[in-house]
């Protein structure tokens, strides 16, 4: 079965980010397809490389890349929620002349027209957040 | 039949309140985060979940349960417990998953 799955939620902040990464995992581990993950609103903040979390804590943001390098995973974040939240790659850093960029691996920033998408091509869509 | 999945405290929100309220009969109703608080045994939610389970599924995520120290043979009569596993298969068995927040 295909899935997509929405995180509207940041890290470390109640429990959104964790059960969406426990939900997919156990997803692709069953051998179901999780075409895309999709990070919206306070969620895009998942999608930042320069998180350093203490070291017996988990690491939210390297456990999605991790993931996403182990089964080819689409993490897409909203661009409108990064860009007032200042998340960056480089394409965005060149168009909005920052100093800086900070996506993860694995991430990418597209439009909200690839949830719609998700939304559409899946068989279910599941929501974590607030 | 539709899987709904209540993810905030039923002391805090009202997401389960509006989720027994409006779910269908035979939906399957499943319990994660602080929406596990819903499950207590002797908590003032027992009476309307333990009446909801007669007519519907309804379950808990016990990884969600064990983490806020809640006793599994203190839960509402009726009340299923899964993982991650099961929520995965009970949204492969649902035709849709709502999320009440």
């Amino acid at each position: 079965m295909k899935f997509a799955v929405l995180v509207n939620e940041g890290p470390y902040t109640h429990q959104a980010s964790d059960s969406a990464y426990h939900f997919t995992r156990s997803a692709l581990s069953q051998g179901h397809e999780v075409m895309r993950v999709f990070f919206y609103h306070d969620g895009v903040n998942n999608g930042t490389r320069l998180t350093t979390p203490p070291q017996d804590d988990r690491n939210i943001t390297n456990r999605w890349s991790a993931l996403a390098g182990e089964y080819d995973l689409d993490l897409v974040v909203c661009v409108a929620a990064a860009q007032r939240r200042g998340i960056v790659d480089a394409d965005e850093q060149k168009r909005n002349k920052k100093d800086a960029n900070n996506i993860a691996d694995g991430f990418r920033i597209s439009g909200l027209g690839q949830l719609i998408e998700a939304g559409i091509q899946a068989d279910r869509l599941v929501s974590f957040g607030d | 039949m539709m899987l709904h999945t209540v993810n905030k405290s039923p002391f805090e929100k009202d997401s389960l309140k509006s989720c027994l309220r409006l779910s269908k009969e035979k939906s399957s109703i499943l319990m994660i985060e602080d929406g596990v608080y819903g499950a207590i045994r002797g908590a003032s939610t027992e009476r309307s979940v333990a009446e909801a389970a007669k007519t519907r599924s309804i379950y808990a995520l016990g990884p969600d349960l064990k983490a806020r120290g809640i006793d599994l043979e203190k839960l509402v009569d009726g009340i299923t417990v899964v993982d991650y596993d099961g929520f995965v298969k009970l949204a492969v068995e649902s035709s849709k998953v709502q999320s009440w927040m």
